[in-house]
């Protein structure tokens, strides 16, 4: 694409169309989301009733200022779902297509899009770096398809999840576990400890566990044996990872009222995390939300799409639409992600989507350019992860102050005393004496102050400046005696020192008079 | 007891004052006595001198030195009362060449009174007098690299001079040359004083005290202050040898080993030798690496920010100099008080070296009413920032740098900084894309989570406030039993 040189173009028009995936209930632009595509110098047309199953209408989109029309003709068009081969015939050449391409699972998509000379831009490729976060639409929708299957597990749950004691008795707490602390972990956790849920949570990474707590939640270690942990071979440990796991999984089930289950390793099946026997052990009335329904599930006996009950009583949610199940709210979030994308396309704002293989997100996202593929993308650069870095900044700092060695620390301080011990063993007994003292004044200074508060730097700097000021005795003693040259430098030198006494405890009493503990605090 | 011993004593009373009001003024509990300690400690010990003084000069001396006093008193008084809490680290830059001023003055004076009357002189005796001359030598040196050092540093901070570091080929080389020249001129005075020596000395440690602080950058500063305000310290300890006066001994190696302590403090925090602050040749080699651009970055409008901040859970302030500069503290006070009334958790987070004087910050805050408690160090703060909503960096720019951790060959790198980026949303305050004191380009401002609110710290702060007058205020929510739902 190469960028010509006329100066007045018309601005390019973006086409927000109606997803045809039966079920998909989500658009790809809001009239909130419509605004800010404006904003950037774009025309914006859209295919009428294209929001009506979020909750926008024509009327909507037409007072954020869209256009209501033929949105597929547009140069650049924004989807949902990734567009069917039908769809991709009604493009027009050299437009571009930004959707959920899922371009690692769907080789088939890749070669349909590339035999057309358009560009397609994969949302769900954002590299996961914390500068496109702004734009990352799984995030996103992980957190409302875990907020969602809380409220599923609710809807079937039925009971209250809250403790309540009542006149008609007491009503016990319901308990969640929610396996996986990822995005839409996190989010289950929260909204079910909102809900007045004991909530705990499991995730092989124990650094997510300040996070867990963080929204209400008890995170469960695995206790792996503490042997296999050091023996370096990472199959070992997870092995015996695996089989702590699932003991430990198995004691939950029969606890637990309601399970969430979150465990998706990328490119590959879903994790088992419950087997039939731990579903057989839970309470009749439980509920299990299977959020990896769609990857083969972490449960056995989930139904992709479906909600299944098993003999004993246990409700299996294995809805892969849960994201879409919150309409409204997906969709402004998954427009503003694609409105922040649109941002980095559009540097200028002024309506013109210009791609720059250069950055590491526009080059990740776009999966086809001009009818040729471009996925996989080269690996990320080096340089653009600093990530890595930090590791390895202070080993480069390190050399420069080598700690000493006790032997070293204790021979420079011998040589120290015994200098000091020469200098004063050698000296006038008046010079020993104002030796001692001064080593010994040293000493106490730099004890003194040891702990100061980092706040009274200042007040303990003009202190000390103060003090200092006593210099002015060295004048005191000398005024009145020998020349009057004498007399007047010493003048000077009380005027001066003067200044500095009495300016330096003035000033700090007026400071330490403005520190105080919330005055405002009732 | 004589009106000697009673001296005597006195100064020993003086010392335990002093040592007790530096003590006190470490906490804040305590700082408030600390400052009466001292008080105490400092009329005691003038009272002492004067009335034994008094004995031996005659009336009209004594007048000279109650006026001296008087307008000594007036002047430090009005200044105190005077001073904006922005212009600290001027005032105490200039309080502190005083000091050089007076100990090299006391130095000349004992040189007039000793030395100038060669063989025929009374007061040492002869085989003292040998220290005395190395005592007057090093008493004027330190006094006078104290003073012209302390002046550089006024006129840097009061920007009437360029901030920029002054780079002299070979600067370590003429900071070392002055010291070995130095040493010479002590050998040959100790052998043969005269006038000639003295004036020499004397021009070369104001020369020096100036080279050693104009080649250090004005972003350095709050090392400079508290060095020079160890400096001074050394000063009066010189004079104490020279006159054998054990109270200054004591008070000038006690706030030349705290001041240095206190500059150790900072040197830590800038990741710099201590060694080479002290040798005054730490200025930053001329950074051209890392100045070029680094991308783009995102504009934030006041109204935007005021809607993150209305939204916001918890939020830090990380203030540095451009608050001072913009005089912007009472507005950040303002609006810290209207979030903690909306049951936003509102935090600072001051590092060591923020402002140009170590604490700078903490006393601007508390001029303007901010509570001590919910101002943290750098080290209380830094974990809490990924769990932040929104951070504001006003005015400050090398302390929030993630190019000190990030990048090996930045010549900041190393420095420990505020980890402001790892909030969801950093907000910097600015006047320009211009980089910082270091020189150095500022990754922070390109981060997909930064936004850059430019302008006049203080006008942009208010218009905040205005856009939070306006949005409606939301009900306070009982506390504990809100929970926002995370993303990422």
């Amino acid at each position: 694409m190469s960028a010509h040189g006329s100066t007045h173009h018309p601005p390019q028009r973006i086409g927000v169309v109606a997803e045809s995936t039966p079920g998909e209930t989500r658009v790809a632009a809001t009239p909130s989301t419509v605004r800010g595509l404006l904003a950037l110098g774009y025309e914006v047309v859209v295919e009428s009733g294209a929001g009506s199953a979020s909750g926008f209408t024509d009327e909507a989109y037409a007072a954020a200022g869209a256009n209501l029309g033929d949105a597929w003709s547009a140069d650049t068009v924004l989807k949902v779902n990734a567009p069917s081969a039908g769809e991709i015939a009604r493009l027009s050449d050299g437009a571009t297509v930004v959707g959920l391409l899922a371009p690692a699972q769907r080789p088939d998509l890749l070669e349909a899009l590339s035999s057309r000379p358009i560009t397609a831009l994969a949302l769900d490729a954002v590299p996961r770096i914390s500068r496109a976060q702004s734009m990352d639409v799984l995030s996103s929708m992980a957190n409302i398809a875990g907020y969602r299957a809380v409220i599923e597990a609710a809807h079937v749950f039925g009971r209250f999840f809250t403790g309540q004691v009542t006149a008609a008795g007491k009503v016990p707490p319901a308990k969640v576990l929610v396996a996986g602390a990822g995005v839409a972990g996190l989010a289950a956790i929260g909204a079910a400890s909102s809900l007045g849920a004991i909530v705990r949570a499991t995730d092989p990474r124990p650094e997510v566990a300040d996070q867990v707590r963080s929204l209400g939640g008890e995170y469960l270690a695995v206790n792996v044996v503490q042997e296999t942990s050091n023996d370096g071979y990472a199959k070992a440990t997870s092995a015996d990872y695996d089989r702590a796991a699932a003991e430990l999984y198995h004691e939950q089930a029969q606890d637990v009222d309601i399970v969430v289950t979150t465990a998706l390793i990328p490119g590959r099946p879903a994790p088992r995390l419950l087997t039939a026997e731990d579903v057989a052990a839970m309470k009749p009335g439980s509920v299990i939300v299977d959020m990896a329904a769609a990857a083969g599930g972490n449960v056995e006996g989930t139904v992709p799409g479906r909600t299944v009950v098993t003999g004993n009583g246990v409700t299996i949610i294995g809805y892969t639409d849960l994201a879409s199940r919150l309409p409204a709210q997906a969709s402004q979030l998954f427009g503003t992600n694609l409105a922040n994308l649109l941002k980095l396309l559009t540097p200028r704002q002024d309506g013109r989507l210009v791609i720059d293989f250069d950055d590491v997100v526009q080059r990740a996202v776009t999966v086809v350019r001009a009818g040729e593929i471009t996925w996989p993308p080269p690996p990320v650069a080096v340089s653009a992860a600093p990530a890595a870095q930090p590791a390895g900044a202070p080993a480069a700092v390190e050399p420069k102050k080598p700690r000493l060695t006790p032997a070293a620390r204790f021979g420079l301080i011998g040589a120290a005393m015994l200098a000091m011990f020469v200098l004063v063993a050698f000296a006038p007994a008046q010079l020993a004496e104002n030796f001692t003292v001064f080593a010994l004044a040293v000493v106490i200074g730099y004890y003194v102050i040891g702990k100061v508060h980092h706040a009274l730097h200042t007040p303990l700097m003009s202190v000390t400046n103060a003090i200092s000021g006593i210099v002015v005795i060295g004048a005191l003693l000398q005024i009145g005696h020998e020349s009057v040259l004498v007399t007047v430098l010493s003048f000077v030198a009380i005027l001066l020192t003067s200044v500095n006494i009495f300016g330096g405890f003035a000033v700090t009493r007026r400071m330490l008079n403005m520190f105080s503990t919330a005055p405002e605090r009732r | 007891m004589t009106s000697t011993t009673a001296a005597h004593a006195a100064d020993l009373v003086a010392a335990l004052l002093f040592i007790l009001s530096l003590a006190g003024l470490s906490q804040h509990r305590t700082s408030r006595a600390g400052v009466v300690y001292g008080i105490a400690g400092m009329a005691l010990a003038l009272v002492a001198t004067v009335v034994v003084a008094a004995q031996s000069i005659t009336a009209g001396a004594v007048t000279l030195i109650v006026l001296a006093m008087a307008l000594g008193a007036a002047i430090g008084l009005w200044r105190a009362r005077q001073v904006e809490m922005t212009q600290m680290p001027e005032l105490i830059a200039v309080l502190h060449s005083f000091v050089g001023l007076a100990a090299v003055l006391v130095g000349w004076d004992s040189y007039l009174e000793v030395e100038s009357h060669g063989s025929a002189q009374t007061r040492i005796a002869a085989d003292l007098l040998g220290i005395h001359h190395a005592e007057v030598f090093i008493g004027v040196f330190i006094g006078a690299v104290t003073f012209t050092g302390s002046i550089v540093a006024f006129l840097k901070l009061s920007a009437r001079i360029a901030s920029r570091p002054l780079t002299l080929p070979g600067k370590n080389a003429l900071n070392a040359g002055a010291l070995a020249a130095f040493v010479l001129l002590t050998i040959w005075f100790t052998v043969s004083p005269n006038l000639a020596l003295m004036v020499a000395v004397t021009v070369l440690a104001l020369a020096l005290g100036w080279h050693l602080v104009a080649s250090i950058g004005g972003g350095d500063m709050p090392v400079v202050v508290s060095m020079l305000n160890s400096y001074s310290g050394w000063a009066a300890a010189a004079a104490g040898f020279l006159l054998d006066n054990n109270l200054l001994i004591v008070t000038g190696a006690l706030v030349g080993s705290s001041g240095a302590y206190l500059s150790y403090i900072m040197c830590k925090a800038m990741n710099r030798s201590f060694l080479s602050v002290i040798a005054g040749g730490f200025g930053i080699e001329a950074p051209s690496a890392g100045n070029e651009e680094q991308g783009e970055h995102r504009e934030i409008r006041a109204l935007e920010t005021a809607e993150l901040l209305a939204q916001a859970r918890s939020v830090v302030i990380t203030p540095g100099y451009g608050m001072a500069v913009a005089q912007a503290q009472h507005p950040v006070a303002e609006l810290t008080r209207r979030l903690r009334e909306r049951g936003v958790e509102v935090r600072f987070g001051v590092h060591p070296v923020a402002g140009r004087l170590p604490g700078h910050m903490n006393v601007l805050l508390a001029e303007a009413k901010v509570p001590y408690d919910i101002v943290l160090e750098m080290d209380e703060i830094n974990d809490d920032f990924a769990d932040t909503s929104v951070v504001l960096v006003i005015g400050a720019n090398d302390t929030v740098n993630p190019a000190a951790t990030d990048d090996p060959s930045s010549p900041i790198a190393g420095m420990p900084v505020l980890r402001v980026w790892e909030a969801e949303q950093v907000v910097v305050f600015k006047r320009s894309m211009a980089s910082g004191y270091a020189g150095v380009q500022n990754p922070l401002f390109f981060r997909e989570n930064t936004g850059m609110l430019f302008g006049d710290a203080k006008q942009s702060v208010e218009e905040i406030l205005q856009a939070l007058g306006t949005a409606d205020p939301r009900t306070p929510e009982p506390t504990g039993a809100r929970r926002t739902t995370v993303a990422g």
